[in-house]
């Protein structure tokens, strides 16, 4: 029996007066990997972003609806965003680890917490680098730049930054678009293999990519939530025309 | 033809950037020229380390000990104010303050920048000196106190605008990573964006100690002008700066006095050749980076 981990009600979302996401409703299952389809402008990343509230950053954001994760409404007046964020971690498009060393990329969500001891701060610093399979990669150089490592292997470093919280969701933004087919390879290989220990959401333009790796699919197009299914349904059997069409690059 | 104005067009260029170099081997040539016969007289150490500035008298001393260390006060005060000042300011213009209110604080900062020195000075002299006076119950408001908050105020915009640079270059990414992991503002701000910007904001604080302890008006007006060892903050001291341009005009062409300014300049030179220096290579390490 899968257990809901992230449910939205009603979600819409303005930035100043553009209507961005309209009355989404989606539900996003535990431990599984949900992609999120659409052509460009859909709205796709801005509704992952909603998930960790990115979009408060932008002044003009609007947001009417609930997001919750199992029960509790994450805008509510009462929800701590930070805590929130180390609850829902979020990898980007491009990788961006810190200026600093490999080491304390991946402390830093620990560090400023304040609260771990210098020893567990160091296993779960190895346990998360284990995790994005980078450890064998950087084991001896732990204390060199993040910007030593190559695009995937920084890429993965940010992923382990992220795993470092001990997120219950990991959402990802277009992850592999800025790397070679074999940085992305791997990536998606880690995604499969992640999802036994945290809730993956990930954006993605590239439909074969969705189609290997995600549990289920969400097709998004012009703000609304057109389709939402497990994977092996929406892709070869959609329910609506425009899925249909995007599917088979009628348009995107 | 076209290939005619190139060359003329390479030529002045050529001759313009030319000229400069030479002008500045000039003035170092001059200094050293005029300045180093002194210590056919002074050994060096004797000048660097002695208390006694006393060029003038029948057995005139020249040691500069208490000058430097005027110059090193003043300008360690203007420093002390400056940092907290600009850092702050370039803080809050890139990180907090709405885009609206940074359009107008920066130009604002920066118009500190265009107030000429003697203005500065006049203003030390004539208010501020007066007010800490009466305040503190001082003997003189001439004094390393005051001439450090005027001097301060002018490196200011210097540090302010620069690191407002380098902390505004800083990529939206790493903020968003930062926040992303459940980081505040703040600590975005102090464990990543200022990590991040540190080479600019040394550079602005190494580009201020130039501006300061080369600083002529303000000190000579400010400052008090008496070489002597302070023992507090609020005693007057005589920067190397201000006792050349005080004490030029009492020399004679090439007597021990004339020469012993010049080897005042030399110093000044060195200290601040060798802050540029530092700055140049604080830059090139971020830009090849």
């Amino acid at each position: 029996m899968v257990k809901e981990q992230i449910k939205t009600e009603n979600l819409n979302l303005w930035f100043g007066s553009n209507h961005v996401l309209k009355d989404v409703n989606l539900t996003i299952y535990e431990k599984k990997i949900t992609a999120m389809i659409g052509p460009s402008g859909c709205g796709k990343s801005t509704l992952l972003r909603c998930f960790n509230r990115m979009n408060d950053l932008i002044d003009s954001t609007k947001i009417k609806g609930q997001v919750l994760l199992h029960d509790e409404d994450i805008y509510a007046p009462s929800a701590q965003v930070t805590q929130i964020r180390t609850r829902i971690g979020m990898v980007f498009q491009k990788p961006n680890p810190f200026p600093k060393s490999i080491y304390n990329n991946v402390a830093y969500g620990l560090a400023i917490q304040g609260k771990h001891s210098k020893h567990e701060i160091s296993q779960r610093v190895e346990q998360s680098l284990k995790d994005a399979w980078l450890w064998d990669e950087v084991k001896d150089r732990l204390h060199e730049s993040a910007f030593s490592l190559s695009g995937g292997q920084q890429q993965r470093l940010c992923i382990a930054r992220a795993l470092a919280n001990n997120p219950e969701v990991l959402l990802l933004d277009e992850p592999t678009s800025a790397l070679d087919p074999q940085s992305t390879a791997k990536i998606e290989e880690l995604c499969v293999n992640l999802k036994n220990q945290v809730t993956i959401l990930i954006v993605t333009h590239n439909i074969a990519q969705a189609g290997r790796i995600s549990d289920y699919t969400a097709f998004m197009y012009l703000g609304e939530l057109v389709e939402f299914g497990p994977s092996d349904q929406l892709f070869t059997v959609p329910k609506d025309s425009r899925t249909e069409a995007y599917l088979t690059g009628a348009f995107g | 033809m076209i290939s005619y104005k190139d060359k003329l067009f390479k030529g002045i260029t050529y001759v313009a950037s030319l000229f400069v170099i030479v002008f500045l081997f000039g003035i170092i040539y001059s200094i050293f020229r005029e300045g180093l016969p002194l210590f056919n007289v002074v050994s060096i150490k004797e000048f660097l380390t002695s208390t006694e500035w006393y060029p003038t008298h029948a057995e005139p001393e020249f040691g500069i000990y208490t000058l430097l260390l005027g110059s090193f006060y003043v300008t360690l005060g203007a420093l002390l104010i400056a940092i907290p000042l600009g850092l702050g300011s370039a803080i809050f213009i890139s990180e907090v303050a709405s885009p609206k209110l940074r359009e107008i604080a920066k130009p604002v900062i920066e118009l500190l920048a265009s107030i000429p020195s003697v203005v500065y000075g006049l203003f030390g002299m004539a208010f501020l000196a007066p007010l800490l006076r009466e305040w503190l119950d001082l003997q003189t408001g001439l004094n390393i106190f005051s001439s450090s908050i005027i001097l301060g105020m002018m490196v200011v915009p210097i540090i302010a605008s620069m690191s407002e640079d380098a902390i505004s270059t800083v990529p939206k990414s790493l903020r968003e990573a930062s926040f992303a992991l459940g980081a505040t503002k703040w600590e975005t701000i102090t464990r990543v964006v200022l990590p991040a910007a540190k080479s600019g904001i040394i550079g602005s604080v190494l580009l201020g100690f130039g501006r300061a302890i080369g600083e002529t008006m303000v000190v000579l007006m400010v400052s008090g002008g008496s070489a002597q060892i302070p023992k507090s903050i609020f005693d007057s001291v005589r920067p190397m700066t201000s006792t050349i341009a005080a004490e030029m005009g009492e020399t004679v062409i090439g007597d021990l006095h004339y020469q012993s300014l010049f080897a005042i300049s030399i110093v000044l030179f060195i200290i601040t050749f060798i802050t540029n220096l530092i700055t140049e290579l604080v830059f090139l390490k971020r830009s090849s980076r």
